[in-house]
């Protein structure tokens, strides 16, 4: 039984990476469908002659608003989003790996120390084509510049239009020259300024970085929790043991078995895994420094994929008695179930999305308000300039803040355990036995 | 709204979408094989013990209660024997006193009895010697007298006479 549902989900992992690669097979055109509108539009580096004056065209200097004014929205935006590199403190970045891909060019292996990531960590050279723009590995769309490295003067960026969705537009100024530049994929189809371009990005950014840490770490103190278990065998716990047993048993008395039934030991090992994974990150991105700050529950990549594991589980987890409940819901008049089936089929896919939504969701929106909250400061102070401002952003920034703080340390908890308790719930419907009443 | 389009969090990835697969999937395994294996067992292990514990004290005292009631029982079955015992001893002292009171009185009569008879045996014993004595002194006396009186041979003979007629009218 339980190697033809390994064999299932193998299959279903298989069907998932054709769907990636079928779309990859469009990236061509897509990425030229891409090329093309910008092209057409600006005409940036169509013409080598009028390259001094593509400038103007290519939008502005990417920091060119820190000096004027202080935008929190866009600075939260950034600091929420994931990155290749992981900044400490000033000009000081830690380098991390880089995985690239672009069809039709190969693997590029590297680190982001080889961009020579400087001021809001965008790198001064360009490496196999590929440039960092505010700490996110970009590249270059001119073929002429697809190996070995580049000088870049610049980065630039602009606001346009694309098939009705505004997008940012960016450019590297290489030897005066202005040089779109595409960024990594994205499976959003578009809806959100993103889609399939010319490469695909599977580097340890900072939130692959931040997941493996919680992961290691969690690992290490469970690990340390169940050797005291076996060691101390017929002793009272102690200590970390003591620590992690209480959370053990919330989960099994208070999640698993009320929401599964008799059936739930065998789900607990992932309810506690996801409980404990989420926890884990939601509570290291509440850390303000390193090794902290990476929203990683916030990004729905993750949640995505949380939720579709949960999704998975509840399929195979189904019996007849729930498929019957969704495609032909018994005792209920024929016209009724035209109605309600597909209502049901909709709901079927709904809990997977509401639960990817609202993790993602609740984290996102704690981490930008705090990062407004913080931004106030620089609000007050007229982006650092008046310190009279700076100080009574100060005042104001620092109660609203540690209020959000303390609210978010209460919702890490809270969506963690929402989302295990969702995903039991959703285990234990598909579990459910027919009931002897009369619907 | 410039900055909205550069909402990267909601765009899903494909490297994170994969990272994330593989650091939860290996997360998931390594977890529930090294960390929740040992301690769902422990657990498991612990709560029988203090259920098992809990279970034998709860036994053992209920062993405990029911020993007590048997001592009691045993206890009082004991007095009631102690207070049988007393009992049949004493019946037992009244039997003997009343048979001995019995056979005293059986023997005190039989003596009593004895003691009669051989009263009676010396009375006739002594009787029958007063009887000879005075049958003897009698004798005597008479013969006494029958010297006296028949000294002549007249009175002898009428004597003789009277008493040959005294036999014959016997």
């Amino acid at each position: 039984m339980t190697a033809i549902r390994k064999y299932w989900i193998a299959l279903i992992f298989s069907g998932l990476s054709l769907v990636a690669f079928s779309q990859h097979d469009n990236t061509q055109q897509a990425g030229d469908q891409h090329e093309h509108p910008t092209g057409s539009t600006q005409d940036p580096n169509a013409a080598p002659s009028g390259a001094e004056t593509a400038h103007d065209d290519c939008g502005h200097p990417i920091d060119e608003e820190k000096e004027g004014e202080f935008n929190a929205g866009e600075t939260a935006v950034h600091h929420i989003a994931d990155a290749n590199t992981i900044h400490l403190v000033g000009d000081l970045y830690i380098p991390l790996p880089c995985i690239l891909y672009a069809p039709g060019h190969g693997w590029t292996l590297t680190t982001t120390s080889s961009f020579h990531p400087h001021h809001h960590g965008s790198g001064e050279v360009s490496k196999n084509g590929y440039v960092l723009v505010h700490g996110n590995v970009m590249r270059i769309l001119d073929p002429a510049f697809a190996t070995g490295a580049h000088k870049i003067d610049e980065y630039r960026h602009k606001d346009a239009k694309k098939d009705g969705k505004s997008v940012i537009l960016y450019y590297a100024i290489i030897d005066g020259q202005c040089k779109p530049l595409d960024a990594k994929t994205t499976y959003d189809g578009g809806m959100m300024g993103g889609g399939i371009t010319t490469f695909y990005d599977f580097s340890v950014t900072r939130n692959v970085f931040t997941m493996l840490l919680t992961a290691f770490f969690l690992f290490f103190v469970f690990r340390s929790a169940a050797k005291a278990a076996v060691r101390r065998e017929g002793q009272a716990p102690k200590g970390l043991q003591n620590f992690i047993e209480p959370f053990y048993t919330f989960i099994r008395d208070d999640v698993a078995r009320p929401a599964i039934g008799p059936k739930y030991e065998k789900y607990m090992p992932y309810l506690l895994s996801v409980f404990f994974f989420i926890l884990g990150l939601n509570l290291i991105g509440q850390i303000p420094f390193f090794p902290g700050s990476a929203n990683v529950t916030g990004n729905i990549s993750v949640t995505i994929v949380l939720a579709l594991i949960t999704f998975i589980m509840m399929l195979f987890s189904s019996n007849k008695h729930f498929w019957e409940h969704i495609l032909w819901m018994p005792g209920v008049p024929a016209w009724v179930k035209v109605i309600l089936t597909p209502v049901e089929i909709l709901g079927l896919f709904l809990k997977p999305f509401t639960l990817l939504l609202r993790l993602f969701a609740n984290i996102t929106a704690g981490h930008i308000v705090i990062l407004c909250f913080v931004g106030l400061i620089f609000i007050f102070g007229k982006a650092g300039t008046s310190v009279g401002g700076s100080i009574s952003g100060l005042l104001a920034a620092i109660p609203l803040s540690l209020f959000m703080m303390a609210l978010e340390l209460l919702v890490a908890f809270l969506q963690a355990f929402i989302f295990t308790m969702l995903s039991a719930t959703y285990f234990g419907m598909a579990l459910e036995e027919p009931h002897h009443d009369h619907h | 709204m410039l900055f909205l389009a550069d909402f990267s969090v909601i765009k899903p990835e494909p490297g994170l979408l994969l990272w994330t697969t593989v650091i939860f999937g290996l997360f998931w395994f390594m977890m529930s094989r090294f960390a929740f294996k040992p301690i769902a067992e422990s657990l498991k292990k612990r709560e029988m013990d203090i259920q098992s514990s809990l279970d034998e004290a709860k036994k053992a005292r209920e062993e405990m209660a029911n020993l007590q009631a048997e001592n009691e029982k045993l206890l009082a079955q004991a007095r009631e024997e102690r207070s049988q015992i007393l009992k049949e001893a004493k019946e037992a002292k009244e039997d003997i006193i009343a048979e001995a009171k019995e056979r005293a009185n059986a023997e005190y009569k039989r003596k009593v009895e004895s003691a009669i008879q051989d009263i009676e045996n010396q009375k006739m014993a002594a009787m029958v010697a007063l009887k000879n004595q005075a049958g003897q002194m009698a004798i005597e006396i008479t013969e006494k007298v029958l010297r006296k009186e028949l000294a002549d041979k007249k009175d002898q003979e009428s004597y003789a006479k009277s008493l040959a007629e005294s036999i014959k009218l016997n």
